[in-house]
C-alpha cells in the first residue's frame, strides 16, 4: 500500500518535529525513538506499554491495515454466531496515546543504521526497533495453492476479507454438503484453531445443514486440547458415530499436498483424492515476510529471540515478538503476543534508559469454543530459565480444562471467553 | 470485621529490602499484575461480561483469594490453574498494583423494577458486613484502604451469580454469618431475592 499524501505529511511533520529523517535522535537527543513494525496484538501492545510507562518516548507503528481484524473469535464468526464487525478494531485509541500509526508496509529494515524503509519511501530512523509481522503463509508448499487460490480455498488465518469468504460459501452450500479443513503442520499459529474452527462449522451445520459434515485433514497425529475437543464432539457432533458432524484424519496420511480450486478437490500425500464443497487451506507457515526480508529469521523460517528481552540474537536493537519469534515453551496465541509485548516494553523503555532490563514474567490464556454453552480453555504461567536460555513452563502451574467438566463449568468458560476476547482487545489497542 | 494482616504492613517493607523468592523473583508489581490484563482488563478494569473487575480490589482480599485458587480450596474454572504459578509475594506485589487504582463500576444492565427491593433487602441482610454495598471503603485520614471490602457494588452480575452459586453448591466454604443470613434471606424471599440484589448492585453505576 502506497502512503498517501495525508500520511506522508504526518510522517514527515513527526520526523522534522524531533530533527532529520533517518537520525532523530541524533537531533534534539530529547526524546528516543520506537518504531514497531506490524500493528497487530503483539505490536500494539508493545506500542501502548511503552507509552504508558514512559510517555516521552516516541512510539511509531507501522502497519498497511486501517483496521484490523482480530483472528481471535474470528471461528465464531465463521460458525454464525457473532457478527464480522465486531471482530474488527481500530487504531483511534493508541493514537489518542499519543503513538504514531503509519499505514503503509514495511520494505526493509537497516540494523546498522537504525532504519525501517517503507513502500511508500518513507525512511523512520529508530533508537529500539519491535519487529511484529505475525505470519506469512506459505502458499508453495501445497501444489496448486496460491493467493489467488485462496480467493476460492480460502484459508481464513488471517481474519479480515478471508473469514468473510468462507463463511459466505458455508452460507451457500446446500445440505449433505462436505467441508474440508486442510490442518498445517506444526508450528503455526493458533495450535487449536483448527480445531475450534470444525466445531464451529459443526455446530452450524447441526443447526441448519444436519446432513452436512466436516473433515480435517491434518498434517499432524495429534493436536492442541485433543482430548477435550473430542470429548465436545461427542457430546455435541456425534463424533466417532455414523452420523458425526466431524470427522478427523490424522497426519502423515491425510497431509493434503495438493489442492485444485477448479475441481474443489485435495490431494492427500497417500494419494487420496478428496472432493469437497468447501475447502479451507490453513498452509505450513513461517514468521512475517519483513522478517524474512530484514534478515530476522533462521532456518526454521522463525527469528530467535533472547527470552528475556526478546531482541534479536541476529540483529542488536531489533526486538521480534508475537507468532514471528521463536518463544520455545509459549505458543503462537494471541494471548503470548499480548503477555510478550508487555515483557518486550518493559525491556525497551529499560534499555533506552541504559538500565537493565527486569525479570520478565509471562502467560498465556486460550478459550476455545465448542459449542453453545461449551467452552474449554489452556493455561500456561511462564518464567525465564534459571540459564536464561528459555522461558520454561512454571511447573504445577496452568494446564487445560479437566476432562468431564460439568454443562455449567462449561457454559461459564465461555462467558469468560467472551470477557477474555473484551479485555484482550482492549488491553492491546485501548 | 477482619482486620489486615500483618503480612501485608509488611509488605512495603520487604519490597524496599528487594526481599523475595519464587519463580518470578524480582519481577516488578506492574510486571506481574500486567498478566492479568488479558482477562481482568488494563488495570483490573475488567470490560465485562464476566470476568471480573479486580481494580481498586481491597489487597488482602485479593492475596487470601488467590491463595484460596492457588489451593482449590475456592473453586474456579481457570484461575487456580493459573494461580499455582505464582508465590505468596508475588500475589502481594500484584495486590499492591491493582489496591491503588480508584475502583470504577461496570456499566451493564439491569432489572430497574427489582432495584428498590435489593436495596432493602442488602440493608436488611448484607450490609453489616458488606458495607456501603460492597464497595470500596477508605479511610478518610490515611487514604489506605479502611477494612476488608468485596466488590460488589458495580461488580459484573455473571460473576456474583457464578460466585453465589459456588456458595450454594459448597464450591467455596461459606462464611457462617453469610450461611446464616443467606438462609433467612431465601426463606422469606425465594430465589427472587437474590435477583433482586443482584440488580442493586449492578445499578450501582
Amino acid at each position: 500500500m502506497k502512503l498517501n499524501r495525508r500520511d506522508f505529511v504526518k510522517v514527515a511533520g513527526a520526523a522534522t518535529a524531533v530533527g532529520l529523517v533517518g537520525a532523530p535522535h541524533l537531533a534534539l537527543g530529547a526524546s528516543q525513538k520506537v518504531v514497531i513494525v506490524g500493528g497487530g496484538t503483539g505490536g500494539a501492545t508493545a506500542a501502548k506499554y511503552i507509552k504508558m510507562a514512559d510517555a516521552s518516548i516516541d512510539v511509531t507503528i507501522i502497519e498497511p491495515n486501517e483496521t484490523y481484524y482480530t483472528c481471535y473469535m474470528s471461528n465464531e464468526v465463521i460458525g454464525g454466531d457473532r457478527a464480522f464487525d465486531t471482530i474488527k478494531v481500530g487504531y483511534d485509541g493508541l493514537k489518542a496515546r499519543g503513538i504514531n500509526v503509519v499505514h503503509d508496509s514495511a520494505t526493509g529494515i537497516d540494523p546498522d543504521k537504525k532504519v525501517v524503509k517503507t513502500a511508500g519511501g518513507t525512511e523512520l530512523g529508530y533508537d529500539r526497533c519491535i519487529v511484529a509481522p505475525g505470519i506469512e503463509l506459505l502458499y508453495d508448499k501445497i501444489e496448486g495453492y496460491s493467493a489467488e487460490a485462496a480467493q476460492t480455498l480460502p484459508h481464513a488465518w488471517k481474519a479480515g476479507e478471508q473469514t468473510t469468504i468462507l463463511r459466505k460459501q458455508l452460507e451457500a452450500m446446500d445440505d449433505g454438503g462436505v467441508v474440508v479443513i486442510v490442518g498445517p503442520p506444526n508450528p503455526f499459529r493458533c495450535p487449536p484453531g483448527p480445531y475450534e474452527r470444525a466445531s464451529q462449522i459443526a455446530h452450524y451445520l447441526k443447526a441448519h445443514k444436519p446432513k452436512s459434515k466436516v473433515i480435517i485433514l491434518d498434517a499432524k497425529q495429534a493436536f492442541s486440547k485433543q482430548g477435550l475437543f473430542v470429548q465436545g464432539w461427542e457430546r455435541l457432533y456425534g463424533y466417532g458415530t455414523d452420523d458425526a458432524l466431524i470427522e478427523w484424519r490424522p497426519g502423515p496420511d491425510a497431509a493434503v499436498v495438493a489442492c485444485d480450486p477448479a475441481s474443489l478437490s485435495v490431494e492427500t500425500s497417500f494419494g487420496d483424492e478428496i472432493e469437497a464443497d468447501v475447502i479451507n487451506v490453513i498452509p505450513p507457515q513461517r514468521a512475517g515476510e519483513i522478517a524474512q526480508v530484514a534478515g530476522l529469521a533462521d532456518d526454521s523460517g522463525w527469528c530467535p529471540v533472547d527470552v528475556k528481552t526478546f531482541e534479536s540474537r541476529i540483529h542488536e536493537g531489533i526486538h521480534v515478538i508475537g507468532d514471528a519469534c521463536i518463544a520455545t515453551a509459549m505458543p503462537k496465541s494471541g494471548y503470548a503476543a499480548n503477555s510478550q509485548g508487555k515483557v518486550a516494553a518493559a525491556a525497551v523503555v529499560a534499555l533506552l534508559k541504559g538500565e537493565e532490563p527486569g525479570t520478565p514474567s509471562y502467560i498465556n490464556t486460550c478459550y476455545s469454543i465448542v459449542g453453545t454453552d461449551y467452552g474449554i480453555s489452556v493455561a500456561g504461567v511462564y518464567r525465564l530459565a534459571e540459564d536464561g536460555s528459555a522461558i520454561a513452563e512454571v511447573e504445577g502451574a496452568g494446564g487445560l480444562t479437566p476432562m468431564d467438566a460439568p454443562d455449567w463449568a462449561l457454559a461459564r468458560e465461555v462467558q469468560y471467553a467472551h470477557s477474555w476476547y473484551a479485555n484482550i482487545v482492549e488491553d492491546s489497542f485501548g | 470485621m477482619a482486620t489486615i494482616s500483618p503480612r501485608l504492613a509488611l509488605l512495603a517493607g520487604a519490597l524496599a529490602l528487594g526481599i523475595s523468592s519464587g519463580a518470578h523473583a524480582d519481577a516488578t508489581a506492574s510486571m506481574l499484575a500486567n498478566t492479568c490484563a488479558g482477562c481482568h482488563g488494563v488495570n483490573g478494569q475488567s470490560e465485562g461480561p464476566a470476568s471480573p473487575i479486580i481494580l481498586g480490589i481491597h489487597p488482602q482480599v485479593f492475596v487470601d483469594m488467590m491463595e484460596g485458587y492457588k489451593s482449590d480450596n475456592i473453586y474456579s474454572t481457570i484461575m487456580g490453574r493459573i494461580a499455582k504459578g505464582y508465590t505468596s509475594e508475588d500475589f502481594e506485589k500484584m495486590a499492591s498494583h491493582f489496591s491503588k487504582f480508584e475502583y470504577v463500576p461496570a456499566k451493564q444492565s439491569y432489572d430497574e423494577a427489582l432495584v428498590e427491593k435489593g436495596a432493602k433487602l442488602h440493608e436488611k441482610y448484607c450490609d453489616k458486613c458488606h458495607a456501603e454495598g460492597g464497595t470500596p471503603i477508605i479511610d478518610a485520614e490515611t487514604g489506605e484502604p479502611a477494612e476488608d471490602y468485596y466488590l460488589l457494588a458495580g461488580q459484573w452480575t455473571p460473576y456474583l451469580q457464578f460466585t453465589m452459586s459456588d456458595f450454594r453448591e459448597d464450591r467455596r466454604a461459606l462464611p457462617k454469618k453469610m450461611r446464616s443470613k443467606l438462609e433467612d434471606m431465601l426463606e422469606a424471599e425465594g430465589e427472587d431475592g437474590i435477583a433482586a440484589l443482584f440488580a442493586y448492585f449492578a445499578s450501582e453505576q
